[in-house]
């Protein structure tokens, strides 16, 4: 079926652009030492958050950054329709918690760490077509939570492996609106699922660098649009294993991604510094890059057209351990000045 | 106890642990993978009575990695068999493993009481 | 587990993969493990003796409360939040000796404590150890049996 806001095979793009109009970032104590700790609204000083235990602590987060991005909006959580959100717990637990909290009504989403771009991309959709005014999208991860669900305890002392990632503690928060002030999302492309026989759950970004480039691809080739279009185009958290492969794939498909090309991984921490080996992953990478500091990048005019292209390994422990390749997705999301 | 047991226990230990790190870092076992495999190791270099003479030499550097736990697994199940017959081989299983698996259990269920995960 | 065999396009992804992923320093990792694995050992051998003095046990029944000793030291360095610190460069010289047994109970243990000490750490303190115990046992156990109905043992 054609339709009229569709073109090409999978982007979609929006006659009235919803508006970024506000965003609230919380980030944890170790990602606070990065160097974009400067981008981020609040800093954790305590992996607990004053909480009794990891997970009620990552929601802790995710409710602080939803009522930073409220109240940068000046708004209350009655005047906001809908609540998109999700993260890698099972059952996205955060969320659903969340959600509760904030009393906004809830569609659950989850796209592992594509979270940030599902979520702007779905909100973009609902503003545009005209079935709400304010949509809260919000994402979180923590380092501890995550481990313990796909890999060891926290305390376990397992080496990690050189192409390993560090998963993000933090969450982000970001209120659209149909009207207001702020860069705005213009167009989206969903992805695939992409399963290109990876199995090694260290290795997420090698696993993840495939669907990027498709998407990336497809959002050229649907938009007529160049790499060229672009200040920046940001993968999520492929990391460094990742992100060279991702170039290496595209540039098979003819498409040379210059300096303007960027991953989300390899952004938030120092990498000569922080022992992350290969960056950083988790819903929360993609989310404080995008609505931490591409914001702020939008907001002082350094920025007019970028192209966020959030990654999601869309795996289960028990996939994994029945010997279940590991399934992967990416969703691109055109957010313009 | 002399120096040379000290100094076996230094070669000997460090050196399984080097095999082993070797192992980590240039295949794709994980230590899980790597401790039931040396566990299994144990028990039947214990059958065939081969690493006992290993504990005479270097001590610590043979009764501190985990080999040693499926060498006493074995070791007790024979001994107690040898004993009782058949029957033994249920009987003696933990006769030398229970202090290590007793006091592991105890220490693990004293610290979860105390303290929790730091991240 | 079933493998599935790739196709054609994921078997040429996979080489890719391989040619970009970054190999571990493994000579140095190894030297880490030796060193400290060997001072390990050379600890335990100490309490052994200690033991075997204090308590005028053979070196043989002196060798069980040395492993208890360690498994507390294990244990207490979990405890504290120190042991993963000090395995990221000792790897296999921490986790192969008692003191990585102890580790992987007590990490155990103290992850699953919100989830209540029945269902929490009762339930889940072998989630990482319980392989180890299990495949030892069975071995002892197909050890044993040989000896006990091979003749001559």
């Amino acid at each position: 079926m054609k339709m009229g806001k569709k073109t090409g095979e999978q982007t979609f793009q929006f006659a009235n652009p919803p508006v970024i109009i506000a965003t609230g970032t919380v980030a944890g104590p170790f990602e606070g030492q990065g160097p974009l700790a400067e981008e981020f609204d609040l800093v954790l000083g305590d992996l607990h958050n004053g909480e009794n235990s990891f997970e009620r602590a990552e929601r802790s987060m995710l409710v602080q950054a939803c009522r930073l991005a409220l109240d940068h909006a000046s708004r209350g959580s009655a005047e906001v329709d809908l609540f998109l959100a999700g993260d890698l717990l099972n059952q996205i637990i955060s969320s659903s918690f969340t959600a509760a909290t904030l009393s906004i009504p809830y569609l659950g989403i989850y796209g592992a760490c594509s979270t940030v771009a599902e979520g702007l991309t779905l909100a973009s959709m609902i503003l545009d077509g005209g079935f709400a005014g304010a949509i809260l999208v919000a994402t979180s991860s923590h380092n501890a939570t995550a481990e313990r669900q796909y890999r060891y305890p926290t305390e376990y002392g397992g080496q990690r492996r050189p192409y390993q990632q560090w998963t993000v503690t933090g969450a982000a928060a970001a209120l659209l609106g149909y009207t207001g002030h702020g860069p705005r999302v213009t167009a989206a492309t969903v992805g695939k699922v992409v399963d290109m026989g990876c199995k090694d759950p260290l290795n997420l970004g090698a696993a993840m660098a495939p669907a990027a480039a498709e998407t990336i691809a497809c959002h050229f080739q649907d938009t007529g649009w160049d790499p060229d279009s672009f200040d920046l185009i940001l993968t999520g958290d492929l990391g460094e294993i990742g992100f060279k492969l991702c170039r290496e794939l595209l540039a098979e498909k003819d498409i040379h991604l210059g300096e303007n090309f960027s991953d989300c991984g390899l952004l938030i921490y120092d990498r000569e510094k922080q022992d992350v080996h290969a960056g950083a992953s988790g819903c929360a990478t993609a989310g404080l890059v995008a609505f931490g500091r591409l914001f702020r990048q939008f907001q002082r005019g350094e920025l007019t057209r970028v192209l966020l292209v959030a990654t999601g390994a869309l795996h289960s422990p028990t996939s994994f351990l029945q010997g279940e390749n590991i399934p992967c997705i990416a969703h691109a999301v055109r957010i313009e000045a | 106890m002399d120096w040379q047991t000290y100094l076996f226990a230094f070669l000997v230990g460090g050196g399984i642990c080097f095999l082993c790190q070797l192992i980590l870092d240039l295949t794709k076992l994980t230590l899980g993978y790597l401790l039931t495999g040396l566990t299994v190791l144990g028990g039947i270099l214990g059958g065939l009575g081969l690493y006992d003479p290993l504990i005479k030499l270097a001590g610590g550097g043979a009764t501190m990695p985990i080999i040693s736990f499926g060498n006493s697994l074995a070791k007790g199940a024979i001994a107690e068999a040898e004993k009782t017959g058949v029957l033994g081989v249920l009987t003696g299983m933990f006769e030398l493993t229970s202090t290590g698996i007793t006091a592991a259990i105890i220490f693990s269920f004293l610290m979860a009481l105390v303290t929790r995960p730091k991240g | 587990m079933p493998a599935k065999k790739l196709n054609p396009k994921q078997a040429a992804y996979q080489k890719k993969v391989k040619k970009y992923e970054p190999k571990p320093n493994a000579l140095r990792n190894a030297f880490f493990a030796f060193v400290s694995g060997g001072v390990v050992c050379l600890l335990g051998q100490a309490l052994t003796d200690f033991f075997g003095a204090v308590m005028d046990l053979p070196p043989e029944k002196a060798a069980n409360p040395a492993v208890a000793s360690m498994i507390f030291i294990g244990a207490l360095l979990t405890a504290l939040g120190l042991f993963d610190r000090i395995a990221k460069f000792a790897g296999a010289g921490l986790a192969v000796p008692v003191t990585g047994f102890a580790n992987s109970m007590v990490s155990a243990a103290l992850e699953f404590r919100e989830e209540g000490l029945i269902l929490g750490v009762g339930a889940k303190l072998f989630s990482l150890a319980g392989s180890v115990i299990t495949f030892g046992v069975v071995t002892a156990f197909i050890v044993g049996l040989l000896h006990a109905i091979l003749p001559g043992g």
